[in-house]
């Protein structure tokens, strides 16, 4: 058997061919070696009933007082529905988690109207004054009170510095499943928890859109792409009572 | 042997007021707290006054047995056991209506097996039921007479863990940073200084009456000692007072909480004014001053102002300082459906008061009993008391 030796430019087009053919190859079983990585990677950041929260992240609400409308309360009502907060025609002590506040400034005369709900603290009074740890704060910054171990002391409602807890002063009716409430228990604004899960927008950020403010922006404050760190990088944002140094994850602008 | 009529005429009273004590507590959970006067911005009402007047004064309640074994006054001996008998009774009084105003109190196990340790409600927590052992160690070192030679050194220990107890009762009030009215450092002294005025008014009320009961009245040298001690325990809560007052009517942004307290506030300044620093302060401590007022009844009288100036001042800090509207974005007005920037209105029911009393009762039904199975009591001649 006899070799034709090859001519010099037949070599040449061989070995290119090869390359390829190794380029392609390597990059096709990286790609099956990495995909189940990804894949997993995806499944684990999926929200599920198994997933904990996790501190990736941290939730939180901004607030555009310019767009926020007095005499609108448009969240409150949604709020209202989504937890089936029906009251009793007693604000004194119907539940209320989310509320219009009416403001006019001291020195200027200036009114403008904001919505006052749990602001959801980074360091929540409610938090650590709470003897049995019913109210805690999950990873993902939302605070949330563990209705099975509160007993109903309201020490949480003393040190709160918003008046956003409530407690439940009578029998209920109409509960709704995805926000379990209890009699002689306290609670609040829970941001919509069970929607936020399941990658929705809490119920009063949804119905202010629907209004046409688009008051309420819901987010990751933590996401530096985010439409919050959008929206703060361009305005000045405020926390209620900035002297406590809570840091909450509600933020108001525009004032 | 005297006639145990008075006896179980006062047991017949005690027993009513935990009738209606647990009537009232069944009534507000049944129907729910909105029965109450309480309500989403004033959260502790009339049961809490009643709740922290009793478990504050029960930690004064030790007095007599402190000064006793603590600092050797041999004259205080006879009513160590007593006074250690109310101090158990005032607590379990005070804890009972504490618990029964929960939202749940069925799940008192629940806080009995749940801390969070950041919390200075969890503390007090085991603050009151090791103050309960201890005293029930306490006595049984006084009662047993192998044990006496230990009464010191648990008198000692008590005695820290009651000043303990008083500043976590204080730190209550004084953790929360966001109420202007509270927020307070002093308020932690001057719960202990409330604690032994309190406290100690209630010994010779309570004295008087089981040693009347029994036929042979206070002792006259105990009493004066009581009496003298009172005065100075009125004046020291006074001094509290004041200074809690003047630092912060230093400060322009306390301007508001002082205006509403000292002048502005209706029912809360009367009851400042009137309830708390003429009746409960001023009144006693010129009685207790005075020789010509130096005989029982006077001296009965003068306690029972204290313990009127007692509620008052409870009443005006703890609901006084939650109908003061927290400013939650300072430098603005604010108007709301919620009440924000107004005063909140809080109507105790009689139902809080039926609790409230209710724990009194129990605390008077306890103690009277206790007297009756135990010999708290001093058998003999009232110098010559029990060891202890």
């Amino acid at each position: 058997m006899s070799c034709k030796p090859m001519k010099k430019d037949e070599s040449a087009a061989l070995a290119q061919h090869r390359r390829t053919f190794f380029t392609q190859a390597a990059a096709g079983v990286s790609l099956m070696a990495l995909a189940p990585g990804v894949r997993l990677v995806e499944l684990a950041m999926a929200n599920s009933e198994d997933s904990p929260p996790s501190n990736d992240k941290r939730w939180g609400l901004l607030v555009d007082t310019a767009k926020c409308e007095s005499g609108c309360d448009e969240c409150v009502s949604a709020c209202n529905s989504e937890h089936g907060l029906s009251g009793h025609g007693r604000p004194e002590t119907d539940a209320q988690w989310i509320r219009k506040v009416d403001l006019k400034d001291e020195q200027t005369g200036h009114e403008l109207s904001i919505p006052i709900l749990c602001q959801h603290c980074e360091d929540p009074p409610c938090v650590d004054v709470c003897p049995t740890g019913a109210s805690f704060r999950r990873a993902d910054g939302i605070v949330l009170v563990d209705k099975h171990i509160c007993i109903g002391c309201r020490y949480c409602m003393m040190a709160c510095p918003f008046q956003a807890r409530s407690f439940i002063h009578e029998d209920l009716t109409g509960q709704k499943t995805h926000s379990p409430r209890g009699k002689g228990t306290v609670e609040s604004c829970t941001l919509c928890v069970h929607r936020v899960d399941e990658d929705q927008q809490p119920a009063c950020v949804e119905a202010c859109r629907a209004a046409g403010h688009d008051a309420l922006v819901f987010g990751d404050l933590e996401d530096a792409a985010g439409p919050l760190a959008s929206l703060s990088s361009k305005t000045a944002t405020r926390e209620l009572r900035p002297d406590l140094k809570l840091n909450t994850g509600v933020r108001y602008t525009s004032f | 042997m005297p006639s145990s009529t008075p006896f179980w005429s006062v047991v017949a009273i005690a027993t009513a007021f935990v009738v209606a004590g647990l009537a009232s507590a069944h009534h507000m959970e049944s129907a729910g707290h909105w029965v109450t006067g309480m309500n989403n911005r004033v959260v502790w009402g009339v049961p809490h006054v009643f709740a922290v007047f009793l478990i504050v004064s029960a930690s004064g309640a030790l007095n007599a047995a402190s000064i006793a074994s603590v600092f050797g006054r041999e004259t205080y001996k006879p009513l160590s056991r007593l006074s250690a008998l109310m101090a158990i009774t005032l607590l379990v009084g005070g804890l009972t209506v504490l618990v029964l105003d929960l939202g749940r109190p069925d799940r008192l196990i629940v806080a009995m097996t749940h801390y969070n340790f950041r919390s200075i409600f969890a503390w007090n927590i085991f603050l009151y039921t090791g103050f309960i052992v201890l005293v029930v160690v306490y006595l049984w070192m006084m009662f047993e007479p192998r044990m006496n030679r230990f009464v010191g050194r648990v008198g000692t220990t008590a005695f820290a863990w009651r000043l303990m107890l008083t500043t976590g009762t204080g730190s209550i009030f004084a953790f929360l940073a966001a109420r202007e009215a509270f927020d307070s450092a002093v308020l932690a002294p001057m719960f202990i200084a409330m604690s032994l005025s309190f406290g100690t008014a209630l010994t010779l009320i309570l004295s008087a009456l089981i040693f009347s009961i029994r036929g042979d009245g206070l002792p006259t040298e105990l009493m004066l000692n009581l009496r003298r001690l009172l005065a100075y325990f009125i004046i020291a809560v006074a001094f509290f007072v004041v200074v809690d007052h003047l630092t912060r009517l230093y400060g322009a942004e306390h301007y508001s909480v002082e205006r509403f307290i000292l002048l502005e506030g209706g029912i809360y300044s009367m009851l400042f004014w009137i309830g708390q620093i003429l009746l409960g302060t001023i009144l006693p401590a010129v009685m207790l001053m005075q020789r010509r007022c130096s005989t029982l009844v006077p001296t009965i009288v003068a306690a029972s102002l204290v313990l009127v100036g007692a509620f008052c001042q409870l009443y005006v800090l703890i609901i006084g300082g939650q109908v003061f509207p927290i400013d939650i974005v300072p430098g603005f007005t604010e108007t709301s459906g919620f009440f924000d920037g107004v005063t909140a209105e809080y109507h105790p029911s009689l139902a809080e008061f039926g609790l409230g009393m209710g724990g009194v009762g129990l605390a008077l039904l306890t103690y009277l009993i206790g007297t009756r199975v135990l010999a708290f009591l001093p058998t003999a001649a009232f110098d010559s008391g029990p060891s202890s």
